[in-house]
């Protein structure tokens, strides 16, 4: 690695490696500090996390590797870590230790030993081990061990400096004499295959002791690197397959068990040696935690009731927060239509439209931030505290049968089981899950949770058309949700996803500990940031996209020549009316008037961001300061010549407001999205969908939020008499036929349709693969819309109303997923011994 | 094949059903010490188990079942793992 061999390395390669748990994360924090970068693996979606400290001169770089068990062949983990260390070759190997549970930990380090890296340990979670009574004598570790121990609290920072020194000791000592695990009586085998492998052109390349001794073993991953080496039935390989075949004959065992059990025989009396427990037999407080909390009766209870907590802080009282928080956003929103070009009178320059179309897509995104800074929190103190494995512990079984794994329970929460979240951060939370063929499972599943933004645009439809079954209605969308993700993942668990891997369900349910504020506080700021990203980049970029397809190719030149003709109207109405007052001179001109308007327009919407009567005050001061010789025309007071000119301007203002809405609509309905939601509707009738519904679902796969919006849009007629959307859409359907059965199936659509943009991109992302992210787009929608039809038109030809309809699409749908669920634990009660060996053979 | 994975002859002659006191972990009662005496399990669910601390002749202790009856809640030297029955019924162990 560094060039001035001699002299001492100032340029170093450091792996941290060690398991679960461990407090691998809390040490690479306190080691590197900020300069973090994160990152995959190439080719794979374990995370590489790479930082840089500079200690006395000395520049290290330091990877997070893989937390993992140990350096085999059988997970995406191990093969990652130990690919690491095998092509790398760092410098310095720093292997942290979890001090309460040393001997579990020794297995890990006697493999790194046994690679004959130079290695320094870091004994961490010292506090822990204290308070249960757990002495660990470090002196005498470091001498069984023979490399620098060096004691750590990664989480209060204890031992920074001291393991920076270690590192950097151990990177320039030149004789290691460190431990070696002795194989008994394979020993002079294991010598003799070691010597065989250094005539071979691997010398150098690789540690030929623990190559030999995985040979020997029977590793997989080791033969496979000795075929690309030294080619297909090389002698060395023979030699191993040899000794191997010799023991078993000889010793009646395994020859893999005898080596673990070395080993095992060795971690036993290092801890025997080098730990003294105190009080030994007493239950801990983590047991007494677990007696209650996972009391067979007490269990579902605790469970709910953390669930309704976070619905409770999160969803309520965060809905709450963005009363507060909004009044930013749009004051944001005004600072940015400042900038942009001034409105036109009725069309407005283009830069201005779109640029507030792209700044009204984030900020209704960027609404929800209160929510997920609470969510997020709360999630990582359940993850903190031990909590969430214990979720997963209860849960399990239930998941199970539906080919879904204990620890889907966060990715669901995040992705808002019944109460709202986001499917991004949910995605991303699958990294967790171990067995491979569940996790995809989970990731496609994740979406169909309630995100926070598909909540608008149920809550409109409920209150339009189920109004008197509010309850029951918004009690279907949040737990059919939940019966349609367990259906759909035994479905594709049981037909595309069934060759994948799978692994077992062997977890350790940590010792509960305190989350710290800073560690809660880093992962729920990193969960909002990924969701703000989301907001930054691909939903305005495809906002843009749709705007553009709404906007062009625009109005027919006769219809635009019509609205023109009708504002002139207006103009003209508004000129005779001050036509009295003394400021009539004022206004000769067009361009006088456009300003009036769009400064009253912006007085108006800045009033409407504000709240609070000195507020109110304070901006009065500021547009009477800013504006002198307006101000008047804004709020006259006792001037009876402004009067009449308010009153004028208010009108007109108006019909512009009017006037602009009927273009809008216009031109959406004559947009290329409005053609292709008309071209669609032959097909999508079968669901009840007209053209209006199509462009809003079409619009919505941005993000969820535009729905609304576009709808409102769409429902535009008696917006001028103040009439709320509801309103709106209730009337307009009156007529159209738009009936509770045509919500029903909109809303079931909404429900199973395909994740948004930024979710899919995030499902490329973790499964590393654009056909499971296609599979993600088509699948949903197919199933959304197969589902909706089935609802419309079995419904209308049942002659069946909307609720009616409601409750038995959902009575089948859990009726269905009892029946399979109870079927699977039926049939798998009768267990044969299954055949594993890291694929699924059946 | 010579490549074939770990745990071939696992359990040679260990005999099986010859002491009566055997069984597998599956079938301890929750509170129940036991020590382990063989895994039948292959491949990653062995070496899972064995990073877990589900060594042979290593005593664990059956806390609770999962209020669905099943993972089981084993306690291996201080800590706590989770395992489904389906993991369970693959370590043979031998009752106190």
């Amino acid at each position: 690695m560094s060039s001035s061999n001699e002299a001492r390395k100032d340029n170093l390669l450091v792996g941290l490696a060690g398991q679960q748990n461990a407090g691998k994360s809390t040490t690479f924090n306190m080691l590197t500090g900020a300069n973090q970068h994160i990152a995959n693996y190439p080719g794979v979606t374990v995370d590489k996390k790479t930082g840089f400290y500079r200690y006395k001169d000395v520049r290290v770089e330091t990877v997070d590797l893989p937390g993992t068990y140990s350096l085999t062949s059988f997970s995406l983990e191990e093969r990652v870590a130990r690919d690491f260390l095998l092509t790398e070759q760092p410098d310095v190997i720093v292997n942290v230790l979890d001090s309460s549970s040393l001997k579990r930990s020794l297995y890990f380090t006697l493999q790194v030993l046994e690679m004959d890296f130079p290695i320094a340990v870091a004994l961490n979670m010292m506090d822990v081990a204290k308070r249960n009574g757990t002495h660990v004598d470090v002196e005498k570790l470091s001498h069984r061990l023979g490399v620098d121990v060096i004691p750590t609290v990664g989480r209060r920072g204890k031992g920074k400096n001291e393991l920076r020194d270690a590192i950097i000791a151990t990177a320039n000592r030149k004789e290691h004499n460190v431990l070696r695990v002795t194989y008994e009586e394979l020993e002079p085998e294991v010598a003799a295959l070691e010597e065989e492998l250094g005539k071979t052109k691997m010398q150098g390349k690789y540690p030929l002791r623990w190559m030999a001794v995985k040979l020997i073993e029977g590793d997989s991953e080791a033969q496979r690197i000795v075929r690309e080496e030294l080619g297909e039935n090389s002698a060395a390989q023979t030699k191993a397959n040899e000794i191997r075949d010799k023991f078993e004959e000889d010793h009646y065992m395994d020859v893999a068990d005898f080596m673990l059990g070395c080993r095992d025989r060795l971690a036993t009396d290092i801890v025997e040696s080098c730990v003294t427990e105190e009080k030994e037999g007493r239950d801990t407080i983590t047991d007494m935690i677990d007696n209650i909390v996972l009391n067979r009766f007490a269990a579902p209870f605790f469970l709910v009731a953390t669930v309704f907590v976070i619905y409770q802080l999160a969803i309520v009282q965060g809905y709450e927060l963005t009363n507060y928080w909004w009044p930013y956003l749009a004051k944001v929103r005004s600072f940015i239509a400042d900038l942009l070009p001034a409105a036109g009178l009725l069309e407005d320059p283009y830069v201005r439209s779109m640029g507030l179309w792209m700044v009204d897509s984030a900020n209704g995104l960027l609404n929800y931030i209160p929510i997920f800074v609470i969510l997020f929190s709360l999630i990582a103190i359940l993850e903190d505290s031990g909590y969430m494995a214990r979720i997963a512990f209860i849960l399990d079984k239930l998941f199970h049968s539906f080919g879904l794994h204990g620890q889907s329970t966060l990715p669901y929460i995040l992705g808002g089981v019944f109460a709202g979240g986001c499917a991004v951060p949910g995605v991303m939370a699958t990294k967790g899950i171990p067995d491979e063929r569940s996790r995809m499972a989970t990731i496609l599943t994740v979406p169909y949770m309630n995100c926070l933004a598909k909540i608008p645009f149920y809550t409109l439809l409920i209150n339009v058309f189920f109004v008197e079954y509010k309850s029951w209605a918004m009690l279907f969308l949040s737990t059919f949700t939940i019966f349609a993700a367990l259906l759909i993942s035994k479905l594709l668990t049981s037909t595309v996803l069934k060759t994948m891997e799978t692994a077992p369900f062997v977890m350790e349910l940590p010792k509960y500990h305190p989350p710290t504020l800073f560690g809660v506080g880093q992962r729920a700021v990193e969960r909002t940031w990924q969701y703000i990203k989301k907001v930054g980049s691909i939903v305005v970029a495809v906002s843009v996209c749709v705007f553009t397809l709404l906007q062009f190719p625009g109005l027919p030149a006769e219809k635009m020549a019509e609205f023109e003709g009708r504002m002139d109207q207006a103009l003209v109405t508004f000129q005779t009316k001050i036509k009295k007052s003394s400021y009539a001179g004022q206004f000769g001109d067009v361009q006088s008037v456009v300003n009036l308007l769009n400064l009253y327009h912006d007085y108006k919407n800045d009033k409407m961001s504000i709240r609070g009567k000195e507020a109110s005050l304070a901006l009065n001061d500021k547009y009477k300061a800013e504006y002198p010789g307006m101000y008047m025309f804004l709020k006259p007071g006792a001037d009876k010549d402004a009067k009449v000119v308010n009153r004028a301007l208010r009108k007109l203002s108006s019909s512009r407001k009017s006037l602009r809405r009927e273009m809008k609509e216009v031109r959406i309905s004559n947009s290329f999205l409005g053609m292709v939601g008309r071209s669609l509707e032959p097909v999508t009738q079968w669901a009840g969908f007209n053209w209006k519904i199509n462009v809003a679902i079409m619009s919505s796969f941005a993000a969820r939020e535009s729905s609304v919006a576009t709808i409102g849009v769409l429902y535009q007629q008696g917006a001028d008499e103040n009439k709320s959307l509801e309103e709106r859409v209730g009337s307009e359907s009156g007529e159209g036929g738009f009936t509770p059965l045509h919500a029903l199936a909109v809303m079931i659509f909404f429900a199973l349709y395909p994740p948004c943009l930024a979710t899919t991109i995030m499902i490329k992302v973790q499964t590393g693969s654009y056909k499971w992210m296609t599979f993600s787009i088509l699948f949903p929608t197919a199933l959304g819309f197969l589902a909706a039809s089935v609802v419309y038109t079995g419904g209308s030809a049942a002659n069946l109303s909307g609720i009616q309809m409601m409750g038995i699409f959902y009575g089948f749908t859990v009726l269905l997923t009892i029946a399979l669920g109870l079927f699977n634990s039926w049939r798998k009660d009768p267990e044969p011994l299954p055949d594993f060996s890291g694929r699924v053979t059946e | 094949m010579p490549g074939r994975g770990k745990g071939h002859g696992r359990g040679k002659g260990q005999g099986h059903g010859r002491n009566c006191k055997c069984c597998t972990l599956r079938e301890v009662s929750s509170g129940k010490k036991v020590k382990i005496r063989c895994h039948h399990a292959k491949g990653a669910v062995r070496q899972r188990l064995l990073d877990l601390g589900f060594v042979p002749q290593t005593d664990i202790e059956v806390i609770r079942r999962a209020p669905l009856g099943d993972p089981i809640e084993c306690r291996v030297a201080n800590y706590k793992v989770a395992l489904r029955k389906s993991e369970a019924c693959l370590i043979e162990v031998e009752q106190y």
